[in-house]
């Protein structure tokens, strides 16, 4: 079981990662966008973060960059919500520190494919 | 795992309904040319989540069309094309298009292909008309889809029966949080594998920097794999690592060579670290694994589409949002409830009943009654919603109207955060739409002869609402021509709704609009103008027991008020008695009571009488006639007057007694019988009987009829 923190400002998509993670026997924080995430990321530990890009306050990016500055973060796998389109925002996540991403559209079962590369 | 995702389906609707809302104000807020990046953003945001969104709960159809959507909001973000006027209209209509395959999708009906293909073309039109991005208006279908990629790529025909990785990661990889050691796992689930470090470059102990990564990797992988699983186990860390994928056979010498390295390095380092060690990991079956993958996506997928066809009665019903503090309010009530519930339950175990626990009892039952009127309160408030609901739409609607009717208008919203029952609300915006329209298209001049009356080109629209008592108040305000009275009582008088030499103050013509089949519009318009309208409008209204007049003012413009009741369900009701029966008159109706002068009626030839108050006549209802109940006073002296008004006209209902004031819970007499006229509904007293809710524009109807009658007999008698 691992602590994971899931950052989207989608609602349906937030509750699919959750209950898909959670019924992995995951643990769960969800936020709704970076501000959110990182305030709930501060003081705290996961075991994975996985995060939209594009979100109100503080995209994805951005906040991936902010928590690999958090000494509890540095090596933590951070994977991006990505969307085929969006090569160069993988680059950018890339030089932001993001370990990798899922591409949207996905399922469940690659989702916790793919969380089970960095778990 | 099998997994349900129409479960997400419903909040994934909600929050696109609520994602393209906000396209639609943003798109409307973009100036043209100089556009907002925050603006942009926003937009491009919404399209982004309902296309992450569609795309992974199956919804292909929308996630194509948002895709096109997306890539040139995208383009528009990242300053490589211009907003213009066509690229936001036709964003605009897209939107319009979204929103109704998502109501059509939701509703489980076929969707408008022909309309759906017409709007994406000409997003694709618009995509390829820029230079330099040719490239992202390729068929967005293949690119939704990465699963049916990785099927289909020809280079996942090459096999082998296995292959040799020499995989160097970079110093910094371990910085992003990859890790080889997961890879290696990752790897091992393909085939048989054999793991050779290189350690060439581990720095010297004391150099050494437990944050780098130092060492490189030989890996042989056999069995039967595809090269394209292979490179995606490296996908994350290309740009961090060296990396060559060679066939097994083809590599024949650069394998010897690597043994050499192998055989040093072993013999050079006697206690490597564990999880780098040369191991050899074999696991069961492993091409079994990687075979079925595809095949199982795709299952998953027509499963989605079958769940899709499939009717879903639950959706149906319709939802409320509830602001938390709302329901925190509620939950903090029904813990007061349960407070008194168990103060008065102790009282009455009490062994005696004293004179003390007689004064207990009423404190109780006073708390009883203030914490059930803020539950009632608290719970219709969660009714409530915020008029901007309805307001929302009008920024588009001028927007589209003005661009269709040459005119320059600005819209003005104020007083969105006022709430009102959601019954309610659904039911006034379709007469708001027309009033609107009517502004805009009747009301506000063309520009040319704006400025030749001396106004500013831009014409304003104001939309105003407020609390006044227990109503709400829905204004509409315009600075446009006003009615043209004059042209109204020539229009009435020659289509006979008024006679020849009949005298009406303004106020009363331009009342004559609300009348059925009235139209002065000289082009019938697309916007307005059909001859149905102002009287559908008012209808409407007064079905919602509100109220609706115009005031104007020739050359400056007209004000249309609504009022309208807070609520549906409750109404704050001053109860009166009529012979043996007792009836509800609405609150905000009465004006006052008063007792009879008998000097004060003058009675009119014929049934009708008026009362002189101050120095007003005010018609008088004997409710006892209209109800045909025997009254208690013989004599009019002996009863009371309530005087109400509705609609700016007052009548006086003579009554015998007034009761309390109370508030009533409206119970609809249509459902069980039928409308009668006077009567809006009915309610169960504290005793348990029935009484029947006045209905006061009704009743001036019926007083009307009266009148009129008498009218009739009067100017026969002038004949």
């Amino acid at each position: 079981m691992a602590k994971i923190l899931a950052v989207d400002d989608s609602a349906s998509m937030r509750q699919m990662v959750s209950f898909t993670l959670k019924g992995a026997g995951h643990d769960v924080v969800e936020a709704v966008d970076g501000v959110d995430a990182l305030a709930k990321a501060k003081g705290a530990k996961f075991d994975l973060v996985i995060s939209d890009v594009n979100m109100p306050n503080m995209d994805g990016i951005t906040l991936i960059k902010e928590l690999r500055g958090l000494p509890d973060f540095k090596f933590t796998p951070m994977l991006m919500l990505t969307t085929e389109s969006a090569g160069d925002k993988k680059q950018q996540g890339k030089a932001a520190g993001a370990t990798g991403w899922i591409v949207k559209p996905f399922n469940p079962d690659q989702l916790l494919a793919t969380i089970g590369k960095v778990l | 795992m099998t997994f349900d995702m129409s479960q997400f389906l419903a909040t994934f609707y909600e929050e696109s309904f609520e994602g393209l809302d906000i396209m639609e104000t943003e798109l409307l807020a973009l100036d043209v040319g100089e556009a907002d990046l925050e603006t942009i953003n926003t937009i491009f945001r919404a399209a982004h989540s309902i296309k992450g969104g569609s795309g992974t709960f199956g919804l292909d159809d929308v996630a194509n069309f948002t895709h096109v959507m997306e890539t040139l909001l995208d383009e528009m973000r990242e300053g490589t094309r211009d907003v213009t006027q066509n690229a936001v209209n036709i964003l605009l209509e897209s939107v319009d298009v979204l929103r109704e395959m998502l109501s059509t999708l939701q509703a489980e009906q076929e969707l408008d292909n022909e309309r759906i293909a017409t709007v994406k073309k000409q997003l694709d039109d618009l995509l390829a008309g820029e230079p330099g991005e040719e490239t992202i208006s390729e068929n967005p279908a293949s690119n939704s889809s990465a699963t049916a990629e990785v099927v289909t790529e020809p280079e996942t025909k090459t096999q082998a029966s296995g292959w040799v990785i020499d995989f160097k990661p970079h110093v910094d990889m371990l910085q992003t949080g990859n890790d080889p050691v997961r890879m290696i796992r990752e790897l091992s689930v393909l085939g048989d594998i054999t793991v050779t470090p290189d350690m060439s470059l581990l720095p010297d102990f004391l150099l050494m920097e437990p944050e780098n990564s130092c060492l490189a990797w030989i890996i042989t992988l056999e069995g039967d794999i595809d090269k394209s699983a292979i490179e995606e186990v490296f996908d994350w860390v290309e740009d961090e690592c060296d990396l060559t994928i060679s066939p097994m056979a083809a590599t024949g010498n650069a394998n010897q060579k690597e043994q050499i390295v192998e055989a040093e390095i072993i013999s050079e380092i006697k206690d490597p670290e564990p999880s780098v060690t040369q191991e050899k990991i074999v696991t069961p079956a492993p091409v079994a694994e990687t075979a079925p993958k595809p095949a199982e996506k795709a299952s998953v997928k027509t499963e989605a589409t079958a769940k899709k066809a499939k009717p879903k009665a639950s959706s149906e019903s319709s939802s409320i949002r509830v602001s938390i503090d709302k329901v925190d309010e509620l939950i903090n009530m029904v813990g007061e409830l349960v407070i008194t519930q168990s103060m008065l339950s102790q009282l009455g175990e009490d062994e005696e009943f004293g004179e003390s626990q007689i004064e207990k009892l009423k404190n109780g039952l006073m708390q009883l009654e203030r914490n059930t009127r803020e539950m009632q309160e608290n719970v219709m408030r969660i009714r409530m919603l915020p008029i901007s609901f309805v307001f929302q739409r009008f920024p588009r609607l001028v927007h589209d109207l003005s661009g269709k009717l040459d005119k320059k208008i600005e819209l003005k919203l104020s007083g969105e955060s006022t709430e009102l029952d959601k019954t309610v609300m659904e039911k006034i915006g379709d007469p708001l739409v027309h009033l609107v329209r009517n502004s805009l298209d009747h009301g506000i001049e063309t520009p040319d002869v704006r400025l030749a009356a001396g106004k500013s080109e831009t014409g304003e629209i104001h939309l105003n609402a407020y609390h006044e008592g227990g109503n709400i108040v829905i204004e509409i305000t315009d600075d446009g021509a006003g009615l043209n009275l004059d042209k109204i009582l020539t229009k009435a008088k020659s289509s006979g709704l008024v006679s020849e030499n009949e005298n009406l103050s303004e106020e009363d013509i331009a009342d004559l609009i609300f009348r059925p089949g009235f139209s002065t519009a000289d082009v019938v318009s697309d916007v307005s103008g059909r001859g149905v309208g102002m009287d559908v409008v008012r209808r409407n209204i007064r079905a919602l027991g509100g109220t609706v007049d115009v005031k104007t003012t020739t050359g400056q413009g007209s004000v249309f008020t609504i009022r309208l009741p807070l609520t549906l369900a409750i109404l704050d009701g001053q109860s009166v008695v009529v012979g043996d029966e007792v009836y509800i008159v609405p609150l905000v109706a009465i004006i006052e009571s008063i007792q009879v002068d008998s000097n004060l009626i003058n009675g009119i030839t014929g049934q009708a009488e008026v009362y002189r108050l101050r120095d007003e006549y005010i018609p008088i209802v004997k409710l006892c006639d209209v109800f045909n109940v025997k009254p208690l006073n013989e004599n009019m002296e002996d009863g009371l007057l309530v005087v109400v008004e509705a609609e700016g006209k007052k009548v006086a209902l003579l009554v015998d007694d007034l009761l309390g004031q109370q508030q009533v819970v409206i119970k609809s007499l249509e459902t069980n019988f039928k409308s009668i006229e006077g009567i809006s509904g009915a309610t169960i007293l504290g005793d348990g009987t029935v009484a029947l809710i006045l209905d006061v524009s009704g009743l001036i109807t019926i007083s009307k009829k009266n009148a009129g009658g008498v009218k009739k007999t009067t100017t026969s008698v002038a004949a």
